[in-house]
């Protein structure tokens, strides 16, 4: 197989509102902040993937209205409707194909543009089984985090602690929009969403925009002077029958990251892994990915979390940055990539050289993605 | 829907088993609002609108003039310059003799068909314009590459948008 790098990157700020911009002057801000990283011009970049749900842009056929912000005019370009690792796959394929050396991928958020939010989030719900009972969607997070909680001997005191670390880190994360000093306490004090699931362990949405560049061995070896290697990629997804599906354990990750530790060659990832992102929409999830990524044993997450022995999502997460919808893979992609360069500033880790990034596109679905990302 | 009008095999379904709800279905009315940021292009051409203008905005880099404006050049992909008011007249790039409403529902016996068009702009480089409506035209004799002229509601009619034109009318 070929090899592919990823040889430029672009993130616009993530912002509870952007009423200043819209969604095409966003995506513009970051296609040019990545092909500027690059060291390319719109016209080098052969084809686009866009990652996007129309019934959260608004749109019928959304990614018809992408080609212009992104320099794509009269070029290939497709939707994924999924997260933005997915998106990166979809390229990493394209580019294996022999069709295309350099492809751009896009997601973003206009979270803020939607007016009834949990209408949308309801309207993934199964409408003969399910929508019925009326429930807010927040009460899936709620029955899996009780779940998990049982079955591992996890505490929703370590899942505080989850909020309390995420929240601090996107204090030194000039991206992020929810940095926070906050206590334990806080996070417990905070009003229950649906029991076990408070208010505080619910990251709060975000709008933003990434974009990244990849590209064949050739063309990043020629454009880049520190391209980022794809090593890994997994993807996978669980039934979405909320009566069948595995609720203690995240699967779709387990199967996601077994699938990329192969292809990377990764036998132990605790150790030959030096950075982590994963999502951490709530805040269990956390615990519950970095177990199913093999990250530290079944039921010791939150252990490690709470006594600082490991330190996943320098970035901030979900949790700190606000949730980007699609794109909230991209964010956690952008961390790994920036720690991988050494541009991490503050969060700088002082080992580098391997990196993770893990997506969930969130309830009520079970898919989620693994990239795994290399200086060599 | 009159099923009987099919020819079927075994017992047919009758319509009325449709209407009775013996056959069952789950029905759906979501709720699903939204609301834009129009951003910075969007909201000044909005704005133009409102005070009658169109308002369109060039590009320093292949000169060209657009209308709707926008704040970054999709081909040279770069910051656009100024913004520039333009002319409300233009001509008829394209147009349709539209005899259903959107709904697909046929307009009455008699009433005067819709006029979709697409107008370039005066002013606006070659291809820039904007979708509209024609009225005060007879369907028969309007022709592409016809003359036409905005015909705006009243200023305190005028809310920033894209109806504040009532019509394009040909220009003679």
């Amino acid at each position: 197989m070929k090899r592919v790098a990823i040889i430029g990157a672009g993130s616009t700020k993530h912002r509870e509102r952007s009423p200043e911009q819209s969604y095409r002057e966003m995506i513009f801000e970051a296609a040019r902040m990545a092909y500027k990283d690059a060291g390319i011009s719109h016209k080098e970049v052969e084809s686009f993937v866009t990652c996007a749900e129309d019934f959260t842009e608004g749109y019928s056929i959304a990614d018809e209205y992408t080609p212009d912000q992104l320099g794509a005019v009269l070029k290939p370009m497709q939707t994924v409707p999924g997260d933005f690792i997915q998106g990166l796959a979809t390229a990493y394929m394209m580019i294996q194909s022999g069709l295309f050396r350099i492809v751009a991928v896009e997601a973003h958020s206009k979270y803020s543009n939607i007016k009834t939010p949990n209408e949308v989030a309801a309207f993934a719900f199964d409408p003969v089984y399910n929508r019925p009972l009326g429930f807010n969607p927040h009460f899936v997070a709620g029955l899996e985090m009780n779940r998990y909680l049982n079955d591992t001997g996890a505490t929703a005191t370590q899942c505080a602690a989850v909020v309390v670390k995420n929240r601090k880190n996107a204090l030194k994360n000039p991206l992020a929009a929810y940095g926070a000093e906050l206590k334990i306490s806080d996070i417990e004090g905070s009003e229950e969403i649906s029991w076990p699931l408070r208010k505080a362990d619910v990251s709060e949405r975000a709008d933003g925009s990434v974009v990244m560049v990849v590209a064949d061995a050739d063309a990043a070896r020629s454009l880049s002077k520190r391209p980022v290697w794809i090593n890994g990629l997994g993807w996978a997804s669980d039934t979405p029958g909320l009566e069948t599906r595995e609720w203690g354990r995240a699967v779709y990750a387990e199967l996601a990251a077994k699938m990329a530790y192969r292809m990377a060659s990764i036998k132990d990832p605790a150790k030959e892994i030096d950075v982590v992102e994963v999502d951490d929409e709530y805040s269990y999830k956390e615990l519950q990915h970095l177990e199913a990524l093999s990250i530290c044993e079944k039921g010791t997450a939150g252990k490690l979390i709470l006594e600082g022995k490991i330190a996943p999502n320098t970035s901030g997460g979900s949790l700190g940055m606000g949730h980007l919808l699609e794109a909230s893979g991209a964010a956690r992609t952008y961390e790994v990539l920036m720690q991988l360069r050494g541009d991490a500033g503050e969060r700088q880790l002082k080992k580098a050289d391997a990196g993770l990034a893990q997506s969930w596109r969130g309830v009520p679905t079970t898919t989620g993605a693994v990239i795994i990302l290399g200086n060599s | 829907m009159v099923l009987e009008k099919f020819e079927l095999k075994g017992t047919g379904l009758k319509s009325q088993a449709v209407k009775d709800g013996s056959v069952l279905t789950m029905p759906c009315n979501p709720k699903l609002q939204y609301s834009w940021d129009t951003g910075q292009a969007v909201g000044r051409y909005l704005d133009g609108l409102k005070e009658g203008k169109l308002i369109g905005k060039k590009c320093g880099g292949c000169n060209r003039i657009m209308i709707p404006p926008r704040m970054f050049c999709e081909l040279c992909f770069k910051d656009t310059g100024d913004w520039v008011e333009l002319e409300d007249t233009g001509k008829v790039n394209t147009f349709s003799i539209c005899h259903v409403n959107w709904d697909a529902s046929r307009l009455p016996q008699g009433a005067l068909p819709h006029l979709p068009a697409v107008i370039e702009i005066d002013g606006a480089s070659e291809g820039m314009g904007i979708l509209h409506v024609l009225g005060e035209a007879d369907p028969k004799e309007i022709k592409i590459g016809m003359k036409v002229k905005a015909v705006w509601k009243t200023a305190n009619e005028r809310a920033g948008a894209i109806t504040d034109i009532r019509y394009f009318k040909p220009l003679r």
